[in-house]
C-alpha cells in the first residue's frame, strides 16, 4: 500500500528477529569446539576440545599421544652412547640440550666428569640451543596474535645460529655431539670470532622485537591479564623454565643445582615477572633470550684450553644405580631419571620432559576464557610437541 | 599482585593435606633463607628426620647416595607421604612414574650383568631355556642371567630397596629448601594399585594417566583414567619388562655389533678411547685460550 507501512512491517520483523536473538542468546546450547591435531598454534598435533558457552570456554581437554614414539621403551634397546640420537628428538628445536642431561646422568653413574674445555664448549651449545629456540617464540608469538613480520624476522636471525650449531657439530637440528665424559670435536677455526658477531645480531634482533612488540596496543591488550598462573597453582602442576618464572617464582636451574656446566663461573641475571599472564612469559623468555647471548660472548672469552676428552673405556658399561640430572632447558626443566643394572643400557630410563608438564595445566588455565585467548594461552606457555608426546 | 589472588580463587579445590595442622617439629626445620643453607647435609638430614616423625614406620628405606634422597614408604602411606612432603615444602611436582625390576626379557637387547660380561643373546636366550626347565618360579622370569637369579627380592632393585617386582617413582622438589626427594613405594605384583596424587599435586593427574597405560598400575581416587597416549582399544602395558618390542623380536638391534668386545681388546679393557686420541692430538698443538678456533682432532 504505502511506503510507511511497508517501513512498519519491516520494522516489525526487525524486532522479531531481534527477540529471537535474545531468546537464542539467554538459553544458548553448549557447542564443543575441536582444535586441531593440525593446527598452527600447536607445534605438531596437539588436539583441544573445548565446550563453549557463547565465546566462553566451560572446559577443555587435552588429547595428545598423536606423536607418542615411546622414547622410554626404545631407549632400553640401546646402548648408552646410542641414547643421544633418540632423545635428539625429544624437543627437536633444542637437540643439543636434551642431550646433555642424559650424558649427566650417565657421568653421574660412571664417575666420569669432562675435562673444563668440554664443559665450556657444552655449556655454549647448550645456550646457543636456547636462543636457536626461544628466537622462534618470541617471533611466533606475534604471528599467533595476528602480527606476521616477527616470524620472519625469527626464522633468519635463528638461521645464524643453527650455521654455529652446524659448523661444530655438522647437524642444524640433530647435533648427537654429546659424548659420556666429553664432546665428539672441538671447536673448528674461526667460529668464536663468527659467535661474537652472531651474538651481537641476536641481541640486535631481541631490541628489534621489544620495539616492535612491546608497547604495542594489540599486543598488550590481548596478553596482559590473559592466562593467569598463581604461582602456587603452577608449581603444584610442575611448571618450569619461563612459565613459573613469569609467575614470579625465582628458580632457575642453572643457579640453583648442582651442574659440572659453568653456569656458576659466569655473570648473569635470573628474570622474573610478578605477573604470570601471558605477556609475562613473552616478556621473560626475551630476557632470557638476550640474557643467553651475555652468556655465550662471556663463556666465549673464558674458554680454557685443553683437552676434550675423558679417559673412558672404549665398551662403555655403566655401573649399577640410579641417577636423576636434570638441566634449565629452553622449554623448563628437562630431566633423566637413569636406572643401570650395568649392563651396556639403561635398564630404565624414565624421561621427564618440561613440555608434559607445562601443558597439563592447560584444561585448568583455560577453565572460563575466551575463545581467541585460547590461541594466545597456548601460544605463551610454548611447548613443542615431541617434548610433551616424546 | 590482586590479579592473581583473584584467579586463584578459581583454583582446584584445596588439597586435603592443606587441612591439618603443621606439627611444630616440623614449622622448626625449615631453613629461613632462599640461599643455600649452610650444609645441604643438615638441610637433606631436617627433612628425612621430619618425614620419620609425621611417617613414621611407614617409612621402609632410604638412602642418601651422591646428595639426592631416596625414600620409600608402604604403598598404604603412599597418599600420605605426598601429602606430608607437600606440608613440609615440597611445592614443586616433578614428575611421577613407575618401575619394572624384572630382568629384560628380551634377548636382543643383551642384558650383561656385571659379573657376566661377555654374554650376547643367544647365551641369554639358552640360560632362560634351561631355567625355564628348573621351576615354575625361574620360568616366568626367565632372563636370569648373573645377580638377578631367582624371583623378586633376589633383583637388584636400586637405592632405598625394594621387595617387589613392581615400584611407584616420584619426584618432588623444594623450591625454598633447593632440595628434591625421590619416593618410592613396593606394589604388589598381581594387582598393583595405590591411591591417587591428583588431589594434592594436580600435576600427577597426566603422570599417573601415563603410568597405568604404561605400567598397568591403578590409581584409586584418580578423576579420569583413561588412556594418554595410546588408542583406546590397545592392550598390554608397554613399559613392563615382559611386553616384547616387536621390532627387535624379528631383527635384532645392528646397533649392538659396534659395542662388542673386539678379540684384541678382550684383554686389555683399558685401551685409549678414539677421542682420548683426538685429545691427545690437541693437547700436542695447545690452543690459545679464547683466541680463534682450534683443531678439529683427528677426524
Amino acid at each position: 500500500m504505502t511506503a510507511v507501512s511497508d517501513q512498519h512491517r519491516l520494522a516489525y520483523i526487525g524486532s522479531q528477529a531481534a527477540d529471537a536473538r535474545v531468546n537464542v542468546e539467554l538459553q544458548t546450547e553448549e557447542m564443543t569446539l575441536n582444535l586441531g591435531p593440525q593446527h598452527p598454534a600447536t607445534h605438531g598435533t596437539l588436539r583441544l576440545i573445548a565446550r563453549l558457552d557463547g565465546e566462553q570456554v566451560v572446559a577443555a581437554d587435552v588429547v595428545c599421544g598423536y606423536m607418542h614414539r615411546g622414547y622410554e621403551k626404545l631407549v632400553e634397546v640401546r646402548t648408552f652412547p646410542q641414547v643421544t640420537t633418540l632423545v635428539n628428538r625429544i624437543d627437536w628445536l633444542s637437540s643439543f640440550a636434551n642431550e646433555v642431561p642424559f650424558i649427566l646422568a650417565a657421568e653421574q653413574l660412571m664417575e666420569v666428569e669432562a675435562p673444563p674445555r668440554a664443559q665450556y664448549i657444552r655449556t655454549i651449545l647448550f645456550e646457543l640451543s636456547r636462543i636457536a629456540n626461544v628466537s622462534l617464540f618470541i617471533g611466533e608469538m606475534g604471528v599467533q596474535l595476528g602480527a606476521l613480520t616477527p616470524v620472519f624476522f625469527a626464522f633468519r636471525d635463528r638461521e645464524y645460529v643453527l650455521n654455529l650449531i652446524e659448523a661444530v657439530t655438522g647437524g642444524r637440528f640433530h647435533p648427537n655431539y654429546d659424548r659420556i665424559g666429553g664432546l665428539k670435536d672441538d671447536l673448528p677455526k674461526g667460529w668464536i670470532v663468527e659467535t661474537h658477531q652472531t651474538m651481537q645480531r641476536l641481541r640486535e634482533f631481541c631490541d628489534e622485537l621489544e620495539d616492535l612488540l612491546m608497547g604495542n596496543e594489540i599486543f598488550e591488550a590481548r596478553t596482559r591479564g590473559v592466562g593467569v598462573i598463581p604461582p602456587e597453582v603452577g608449581l603444584s602442576y610442575g611448571l618450569s623454565g619461563a612459565n613459573i618464572r613469569a609467575s614470579g617464582v625465582d628458580w632457575d636451574l642453572r643457579r640453583d643445582a648442582a651442574s659440572p656446566l659453568v653456569w656458576k663461573n659466569l655473570d648473569w641475571k635470573v628474570w622474573t615477572h610478578p605477573d604470570g599472564d601471558s605477556f609475562a612469559r613473552y616478556w621473560v623468555r626475551l630476557q632470557e633470550t638476550r640474557e643467553a647471548t651475555r652468556m655465550v660472548d662471556q663463556m666465549l672469552d673464558g674458554l680454557p684450553s685443553g683437552s676434550i676428552q675423558a679417559k673412558v673405556p672404549r665398551i662403555i658399561k655403566v655401573p649399577a644405580g640410579e641417577a636423576w640430572a636434570h638441566t634449565e632447558n629452553p622449554l623448563g626443566e628437562m630431566g633423566y631419571y637413569v636406572v643401570s643394572k650395568g649392563g651396556l643400557g639403561p635398564f630404565r630410563c624414565k624421561i621427564r620432559s618440561a613440555s608434559f608438564n607445562n601443558i597439563s595445566i592447560v584444561p585448568w588455565l583455560l577453565k572460563g576464557v575466551y575463545v581467541p585467548d585460547i590461541i594466545t594461552i597456548l601460544a605463551s606457555l610454548y611447548f613443542i610437541l615431541g617434548d610433551i608426546d616424546r | 599482585m590482586s590479579r592473581l589472588s583473584s584467579a586463584d580463587a578459581g583454583g582446584p579445590a584445596d588439597p586435603a593435606g592443606e587441612a591439618e595442622t603443621v606439627p611444630e617439629v616440623v614449622a622448626d626445620q625449615g631453613p629461613s633463607g632462599d640461599e643455600t643453607p649452610a650444609s645441604v647435609d643438615d638441610a637433606r638430614q631436617a627433612v628425612l628426620d621430619a618425614l620419620a616423625t609425621e611417617l613414621g614406620d611407614d617409612i621402609v628405606g632410604t638412602d642418601t647416595t651422591r646428595d639426592d634422597m631416596w625414600v620409600r614408604v608402604r604403598p598404604e602411606a603412599w597418599r600420605r607421604a605426598a601429602e606430608t612432603a607437600k606440608m613440609l615444602g615440597f611445592d614443586y611436582f616433578c614428575f611421577l612414574s613407575g618401575l619394572d625390576w624384572a630382568p629384560s626379557t628380551s634377548v636382543t637387547r643383551g642384558e650383561v650383568s656385571a659379573s657376566d660380561p661377555g654374554d650376547d643373546g643367544e647365551e641369554v636366550a639358552t640360560a632362560a631355556a634351561d631355567a625355564a626347565d628348573d621351576d615354575a618360579e625361574a620360568a616366568e622370569y626367565p632372563a636370569t642371567t648373573g645377580d638377578d637369579a631367582g624371583g623378586p627380592g633376589n633383583w637388584h632393585t636400586g637405592y632405598a630397596g625394594g621387595d617387589s617386582r613392581f615400584q611407584m617413582l616420584a619426584r618432588l622438589y623444594s623450591i625454598r629448601r633447593r632440595l628434591g626427594i625421590t619416593l618410592k613405594a613396593d606394589l604388589d605384583e598381581e594387582t598393583p594399585s595405590v591411591e591417587t596424587w591428583s588431589q594434592v599435586y594436580p600435576g600427577a593427574d597426566w603422570h599417573e594417566r601415563e603410568t597405568a597405560e604404561m605400567f598397568g598400575f591403578d590409581f584409586v581416587g584418580h578423576p579420569n583414567l583413561i588412556k594418554l597416549y595410546l588408542p583406546g582399544e590397545f592392550e598390554g602395558f608397554p613399559l613392563r619388562k615382559d611386553f616384547p618390542l616387536l621390532s627387535r623380536e624379528v631383527k635384532p638391534w645392528p646397533g649392538l655389533v659396534d659395542v662388542e668386545p673386539m678379540p684384541e681388546e678382550a684383554e686389555e679393557p683399558a685401551a685409549p678411547t678414539e677421542g682420548e686420541q683426538a685429545a691427545t692430538e690437541a693437547e700436542a698443538t695447545p690452543a690459545a685460550s679464547g683466541a680463534s678456533g682450534t683443531e678439529g682432532g683427528a677426524k
